[in-house]
């Protein structure tokens, strides 16, 4: 532990080093003055030398400098200083003497826009060495969102964001780069304002990332290779997105904006089931005493799927106020929004407020940026249930009937049994009462603040220290009713069932920067400590029904569980003649979650860049404006998933509904749960090449990225051998798994004048992910892990982890198709030629669940006040494996059990009698094309003497899929369709007026 | 002022090195670990009740959540359900008409290394097992001594570990039944230690005659408390172990046998006055019962046990199940074949439960018809006076699943001395024909070992037994005797001798080189 200590010291050291070198001094004249800013404002630390020399100093507090030794004669005197141009102005020296200048420093409006932030810190565009992308408010996809993430989809190569269907606020499942892990997270790491958000779930809410407006935000940055990631350490490994918000500005006189989006939304595509006429006549013909007494009982039609859906209203009010007081910038942003489901009787409406400061202290050392940002999200959920239910519930039954036999379920037509009117067990429920009679509502609030101090430490010219403070708290309460009358919660006479969850985490970061710049050399070094602790409790509620009776009782203890990070990091940029750059980071993370004796980690990373564009022989090239090429290593960890005391031996009580009985006396039971002692992060070693382009004065311009990432001590859930543990199976670090890629990325300004401009921009993803690992001990006899769950029986797996192949790959039984084109029930190609059909004939199937290549494709074009974009996306190479049509579209599943069910329309080609769900005729092929969204906008300009600008718009988002996938929607992340909440096509108009 | 920041600077720098870093320990709040567990005595029931849990619920949450054992679903994995599936479904008594992956292959004798309920009952022996081994590492001597406890609770715990080392015993009387040659665990082996060593069917049963007899005389007495396993229980199980000695270590072992059961007849049990209330809601209150694994529908939730037996053996042609069963409806998924039916030639017997409206007798599908071939109705989740289980859903029933009663320790006296183990051959044939007096049927004139084997499917039938009786009569494998779908084949047909036992799972067979697969698998 010493040791550790002392690299950690070391590393804080690494910023402070560079204090004593010495200063270089002649004797001849000198030039001595000042830098300002246009506002005439002291330009502190910045560097000024004479031009070809290495003389040279860096301004003052007051942005005073003074440069001896120069040689007598005419010397260009060159002021640099981050984010402004850099100035060049003309002096005489005399020997002896001494000149004064006035430098004044012009901000680079370019160059600021072209900042980058790169986590702990921010650089320019041109000086980074690894694999980053910022994605500008201008790329952001157009629409009415209720999430941040989804406006930038197809928006970097590399990034690859997935909807979870189309629910309220529903969540998305973000990958860069293929992700690095098999058990434990794949998600990468989401930093807002230097404050890294956790990753887990939060209780009454579907995601928690619609707890962040995603008005507020202004920049997404995307840390791609380790060598940008590597500065987050144990938690880089995925990649990490910086989250940048808008911020006020000082100059800025009072500005109102308001926006007001208002959407509906449509359905696109149900699922193909058989017609009431078709299923009548296919139980005519085929089916069993059961099943035609019960469809002869009525002769009524139902859409169950027209009747679970309506056209939802979504209607988004922001207004913001910023500008500045007394030099005190400010931001306030105050939003609403709600949001109907599709799917009825779903909503969600969030109400927040955002207010950010960010004055200048002390006379400009010290820059203060604090945000507040708080919102409320009420849901109520609509039952998902109902999506299945309605897809598969007899389509010949009415909604509602007003026979007495269905008082009891409040009208609502249910399937009961004979004798005592009782529902069904295992029929279906209603999809329609499903949705009436349960009332799932949830209340969450979310408060995240961080202020961030950033001090010019002036007796240190060039050196700053920054503290930064976060905090994020989020309490949330739901409650679950559900009507006595519902056929489900029927017996138990209704449901009324409380949570309550309350999330905390706080951070303090803080570093040390210096930057310096030689005539040749500059230098850019930071070290810092993080502290960053996370804390869950929930209390713990007993299940009751309606009338108050405890179903069963609430279970002993709250739940409660917190976890830490503390860690010391380091980077230094350094750059030589402008055109080779150097980055190196190390990160040193420890983690409550690993063993005191192993829980601190090491993160390293290196890369080079050369701007070859700065060399001579490069000029010559009068159509390449950009070129720059970039090497990097790097090693990052990732630890989420990982349990929170999954090293300890823990004993836990059971609930009181798993006591066990010893005479008239019931017991709780204690056990011991299953542990690794030795458990550690997941690391990953990535390479990354790449090329920055730019030709025709960077009219067209992109990237060019190839990289391999190999992830070590991969967490898989894997058997332990029978008794040395206290459970079976157990997550711990086994294996090791690759992902290859390529990433090309291509913008092109067609024409950019002053009434017109054309942009497009293009990007392609290719990746390969392998495991090459999975066992302690290699047995080629042993296929793999099992994974992928689905519906059809119980413990059926259509996916595997194995060896050699992709993660999630599909292991399917081979179809035999007769002459008639038709699959042969029951028939599959027997693999090893034993006579029988069982699982060591199992095979993967050609085709992953992830895609190969995925394309985003955008554009923007202006004519006067006109605008108009479109944002298309593909994916191409991965496979579905239909679970809707291979659980109903087999005979059987009409049942006759005292209840039908319909079919699906796949049942008239396959014609199975029974569940065949390993087989691969249920695989399909899922590639895409999807109009993202349309946009149309017309800004009407000043109205009532400059009083107000305006400016309309009209889109459309998800326009249309181009897919041969028979589902309802290609795009199911994880390759397992089975009934998700389908993705609306949604029409919005926005006004935006500002004052 | 400058001094001020330089300070402020250097005192805020050790602050965060020295004070955050031992927030890096981080615990839980509401759980134990070892040490805070076993230093306070009256934790040690709570540990032993989950020593007899494991052989009831999946998990600590009951019904489901926080399973014990994973990759198979939880309701699926639990102890009973699983040792009742491996001990019926491939035999004349049962089968199930799921198609869920595991069940056909147990219907048709097609099991493997993978097959899902083969795996699950070997992990949840080598969960019971090492569960057991660590309570046990904390009732030595030292540890009590070093703790400081009590006299009085020193005592208390002693026979706590007596316990314990019943049930682990029982697991591996299971292991050594199903699986024959298993990896081999004491306390003596901690978590995490070195790979285990496997053990061979003789010598693990050797070890496991060895520990009962180590612990019988120390055992509470019989019936000291509900439930728990006392000195008939260890005597149940000893008889068991020398019935089947010829099969598990080729030895003779009969006068054994009738020596431990005479013992556990002697010890105060008597048949229940009516069979019907050994599977019922308030089987409890039975006479006959020796040890139960107990549920209870409010506070010992599982879908496994008796929960699965009642629900799973219910179809929708047996309606009104609430005021029949005590339940909410059916599962649709077991029934027995004609073999079983055929026994019972005198249907005015009582142990009679066969369901037939609206079933056929003949199987011609297993698996999707739920009609084909006859239900069995004898566990129901109602009492004796017709009132249902406590479970207001309806869900989770309170039956007790006997594992060992007094008509088995009857019919083993009774099978011991007809295989010439010595005892009364009168008093076993008077054993057998109590049992048929109960069932209201004419008594036998004498007995022959096929005759008993006969009764035990009459009087046994559906509680777990069937597989061993049929492999100690040499009857479930080969072709002497074939039942409908034996092997797969609609009439029945011979399989081969190396299905008598299960193979080890292929999984542990990876985790764990010094491991050899069984014969033939």
């Amino acid at each position: 532990m010493k040791q550790n200590y002392l690299v950690k010291i070391a590393l804080l050291c690494l910023a402070g080093w560079v204090f004593w070198l010495p200063a270089i001094a002649q004797q001849t004249g000198t030039i001595s003055g000042t830098v300002l800013d246009a506002k005439r404002q002291a330009i502190v630390g910045a560097a000024v030398i004479v031009k070809g020399t290495t003389n040279g100093g860096a301004s003052d507090v007051n942005g005073k400098f003074r440069i001896e030794g120069v040689k007598p004669g005419a010397v260009q005197v060159q002021a640099s200083y981050l984010g402004y141009q850099t100035s060049v102005t003309s002096v005489t020296v005399e020997a002896g003497k001494s000149v004064v200048v006035a430098i004044v420093l012009e901000e680079d409006v370019k160059m600021l826009q072209e900042m980058v932030v790169i986590g702990y810190g921010s650089t320019q565009a041109r000086d980074l060495t690894g694999s980053v992308v910022a994605i500008q408010a201008k790329t952001f996809q157009q629409g009415n969102f209720a999430t941040p993430e989804q406006m930038i989809m197809g928006k970097s190569p590399g990034l690859r964001i997935t909807t979870n269907g189309g629910a309220p606020g529903a969540g998305s499942t973000i990958r860069i780069r293929g992700g690095t892990s098999l058990n434990a997270s794949n998600d990468p790491l989401i930093v807002i304002d230097g404050m890294p958000l956790e990753g887990r779930g939060i209780a009454g809410i579907n995601n928690p990332l619609s707890l962040i407006n995603p008005d507020d935000i202004e920049t997404f940055t995307v840390l791609k290779d380790a060598s940008a990631a590597a500065i987050y350490g144990s938690r880089g490994a995925n990649g990490v997105i910086i989250i940048t918000t808008k911020k006020g500005k000082s100059s800025d006189k009072l500005r109102v904006e308001v926006s007001n989006a208002v959407s509906v939304k449509q359905i696109t595509r149900t699922v193909d089931m058989l017609s009431p006429a078709q299923l009548r006549a296919l139980i005519e013909e085929k089916g069993t005493t059961g099943m035609k007494s019960i469809i002869a009982q009525s002769n009524e039609e139902t859409n169950w799927q027209n009747e679970i859906y309506q056209p939802g209203l979504v209607n988004n009010f922001n207004i913001a106020f910023s500008g500045g007081i007394k030099k005190l910038p400010y931001r306030l942003n105050l939003e609403r929004y709600t949001e109907e489901g599709m799917l009825r009787t779903g909503q969600l409406e969030r109400t927040g407020a955002t207010l950010n400061l960010n004055p200048t202290l002390l006379k400009g050392k010290l820059k203060v940026d604090a945000t507040a940002r708080y919102n409320n999200v009420q849901n109520r959920f609509a039952n998902q249930g109902a999506i299945g239910s309605a897809v598969t519930f007899d389509p010949t039954r009415p909604v509602r009937s007003d026979s007495t036999r269905f008082d009891r379920y409040g009208g609502f037509f249910e399937w009961t049994l004979a004798n005592n009117g009782n529902p069904v067990l295992l029929a279906p429920r209603n999809p329609v009462s499903m949705l009436e009679q349960q009332r799932d509502v949830s209340d969450v609030n979310r408060f995240i603040g961080n202020v961030s101090l950033d001090y010019n430490i002036t007796q240190v010219p060039g050196l700053r220290a920054v503290l930064n403070l976060g905090g994020d708290f989020t309490q949330a309460s739901g409650t679950n009713f559900v009507d006595s009358t519902f056929s489900g919660a029927y017996i138990r006479r209704g449901v009324n069932n409380q949570y309550q969850q309350s999330k905390s985490s706080r951070l303090m970061d803080a570093y040390l920067n210096y930057t310096k710049t030689w005539a040749l050399h500059s230098l850019d070094v930071t070290g810092g400590y993080s502290y960053q602790y996370w804390q869950t409790e929930s209390p713990v509620y007993p299940d009751m029904n309606l009338l108050g009776d405890t179903i069963a009782k609430a279970a002993p203890f709250p739940f409660y569980t917190d976890n830490a990070i503390i860690s010391f990091y380091g980077r230094a940029i350094y750059k030589y003649l402008d055109k080779y750059l150097l980055t190196a980071t190390l990160r040193s993370d420890g983690s409550s979650r690993f063993n005191p004796n192993g829980r601190w980690g090491y993160f390293p990373s290196v890369a080079v860049a050369w701007r070859m564009m700065d060399e001579d022989y490069f000029k010559q090239f009068k159509k390449l404006s950009n070129l720059k090429m970039r090497v990097s290593w790097g090693l990052t960890g990732q630890q989420d998933g990982i349990a929170d005391y999954a090293y300890i031996p823990n004993y836990f009580q059971g609930t009181p509904t798993a006591q066990y009985q010893f005479g008239n006396q019931f017991y709780s039971v204690l056990r011991p749960d299953g542990y690794d002692a030795n458990l550690k992060w997941e690391t990953t070693q990535s390479y990354n090449v790449g090329i920055d382009y730019g030709f025709f004065n960077n009219r067209l311009y992109g990237g060019i990225d190839v990289y391999y990432k190999l992830t070590e001590d991969l967490l898989a859930v894997i058997p332990v051998a029978a008794g040395t543990n206290f459970t079976n199976q157990i997550l711990t670090n086994v294996g090791s798994m690759t992902n290859r890629g390529a990433e090309v990325s291509l913008n092109y300004v067609a024409v950019d004048r002053k009434n017109l401009s054309v942009e497009f921009g293009a990007n392609m993803t290719y990746n390969i992910n392998r495991i090459t690992k999975l066992s302690v001990i290699d047995d080629p006899q042993n296929p793999g892990i099992l994974v992928g769950g689905i519906a059809g029986g119980i413990g059926n797996t259509i996916q595997i982890h194995s060896v050699g192949y992709a993660r999630h790959s599909f292991y399917v039984r081979q179809q035999i198709y007769g002459e008639d084109g038709k699959p042969t029930e029951g028939s599959y190609v027997d693999q090893n030629d034993d006579g029988i059909i069982n699982e060591k004939d199992l095979v993967h199937f050609n085709g992953n669940s992830d895609p190969v290549t995925f394309f985003g494709f955008f554009g923007n074009a202006r004519y006067k006040r006109w605008n108009a974009g479109f944002s298309l996306r593909a994916e191409t190479g991965q496979y579905i494996y239909n679970n809707v049509r291979s659980t109903l579209g087999q005979f059987r599943n009409i049942s006759g059990l005292g209840y039908i069910n319909n079919l699906h329309s796949d049942y008239l080609n396959s014609e199975f009698a029974t569940l065949q769900v390993l087989s691969d005729y249920y695989m399909e092929k899922a590639d895409f094309l999807r109009l993202d969204n349309l946009t149309i906008g017309y800004n009407v300009g000043s109205l009532g003497k400059d009083l107000v600008k305006v400016r309309v718009s009209a889109m459309i988002q998800n326009v249309f899929v181009w897919t041969k996938y028979s589902g309802i929607d290609p795009e199911v992340f994880g390759g397992i369709d089975n009934n998700i909440y389908p993705r609306p096509r949604v029409y919005t108009m926005n006004i935006n007026l500002t004052f | 002022m400058k001094k001020l920041n330089y300070i402020l600077a250097l005192l805020m720098g050790s602050i965060m090195l020295t004070a955050c870093i031992n927030d890096l320990n981080t615990a839980p709040k509401y759980g134990l670990n070892a040490n805070t567990v076993y230093s306070d005595p009256n934790n040690y029931i709570n540990v032993l009740s989950k020593l007899y849990a494991g052989l009831s619920i999946t998990g600590n949450n009951g019904p489901a959540g926080n399973p014990d054992i994973s990759g198979i679903d939880e309701g699926f994995s639990a102890y009973v359900r699983v040792l009742w599936n491996l001990q019926e479904l491939p035999t004349d008594e049962a089968v199930c008409g799921w198609d869920d992956p595991g069940i056909p292959e147990l219907n048709f004798m097609t099991w493997n290394s993978v097959s899902p309920f083969v795996v699950a009952m070997y992990n949840r022996i080598f969960y019971q097992i090492p569960l057991c081994n660590e309570f046990l590492r904390y009732c030595t001597e030292d540890w009590m001594t070093e703790k400081g406890f009590t006299e009085e609770n020193k005592i208390m715990i002693r026979q706590y570990a007596l316990e314990a080392r019943f049930i682990r015993a029982l697991s591996y009387y299971h292991a050594m039944d199903l699986f024959g040659n298993v990896p081999f665990v004491t306390e003596a082996d901690a978590p995490g230690a070195d790979l285990p060593k496997q053990i061979n069917r003789k010598d693990l049963f050797n070890y496991i005659e060895a520990e009962l007899l180590a612990i019988e005389p120390a055992m509470q007495a019989s019936r000291f408390q509900y439930a728990r396993a006392d000195k008939a229980t260890v005597w149940s199980l000893l008889a068991k172990l020398y019935l089947n000695a010829e099969v598990y270590a080729q030895v003779n072992k009969y006068s054994e046998c009738v020596e431990y059961s005479s013992r556990v007849i002697s010890a105060g049990y008597a048949l229940d006055a009516e069979y019907r209330w050994l599977f019922l809601a308030d089987n409890h209150q039975s006479n006959e019962i020796i040890f139960p694994v107990t549920f209870d529908g409010m506070q010992t939730r599982t879908y496994g046990g008796t929960t699965f037996l009642v629900h799973a053996s219910i179809t929708d042609s047996m309606a009104p199940f609430q005021s029949r069963f005590g339940t909410n409806g059916g599962w649709n998924g077991l029934r027995t074949t004609r073999a079983l039916y055929e026994k019972f030639q005198d249907t005015s017997d009582t142990r009679n439960f066969f369901w037939t409206n609206g079933h056929t007798l003949d199987i011609s599908v297993v698996t999707g018809e739920p009609f084909q071939g006859y239900g069995i109705t004898k566990w129901r989740n109602v009492r004796r006076d017709g009132s249902i289980g406590n479970d207001p859903t309806r869900n989770f029933v309170d039956i007790d699943f006997p594992m060992f009663r007094l008509a088995d320790i009857y019919l083993t006296y009774a099978e011991a001395v007809t295989r010439g183990g010595g005892g009364d051959p009168g008093l076993a044939l008077q054993y057998v024909n109590a049992l048929r007096n109960r069932g209201n049927i004419a008594p036998l004139p004498n007995l022959t070992l096929q005759e008993i084997l006969d009764e035990r499917a009459r009087e046994l039938y559906w509680e777990g037994h069937r597989r061993t009786d049929l492999i100690r009569y040499g009857q479930f494998t080969g072709g002497a005797y074939n039942w409908p779908w034996k092997g797969g084949d609609s009439s029945g047909m011979a399989v081969g001798e190396y299905l008598n036992l299960y193979p080890l799972p292929a999984t542990d067979l990876v985790a764990n080189p010094n491991l050899k697969q069984n014969f033939n698998y």
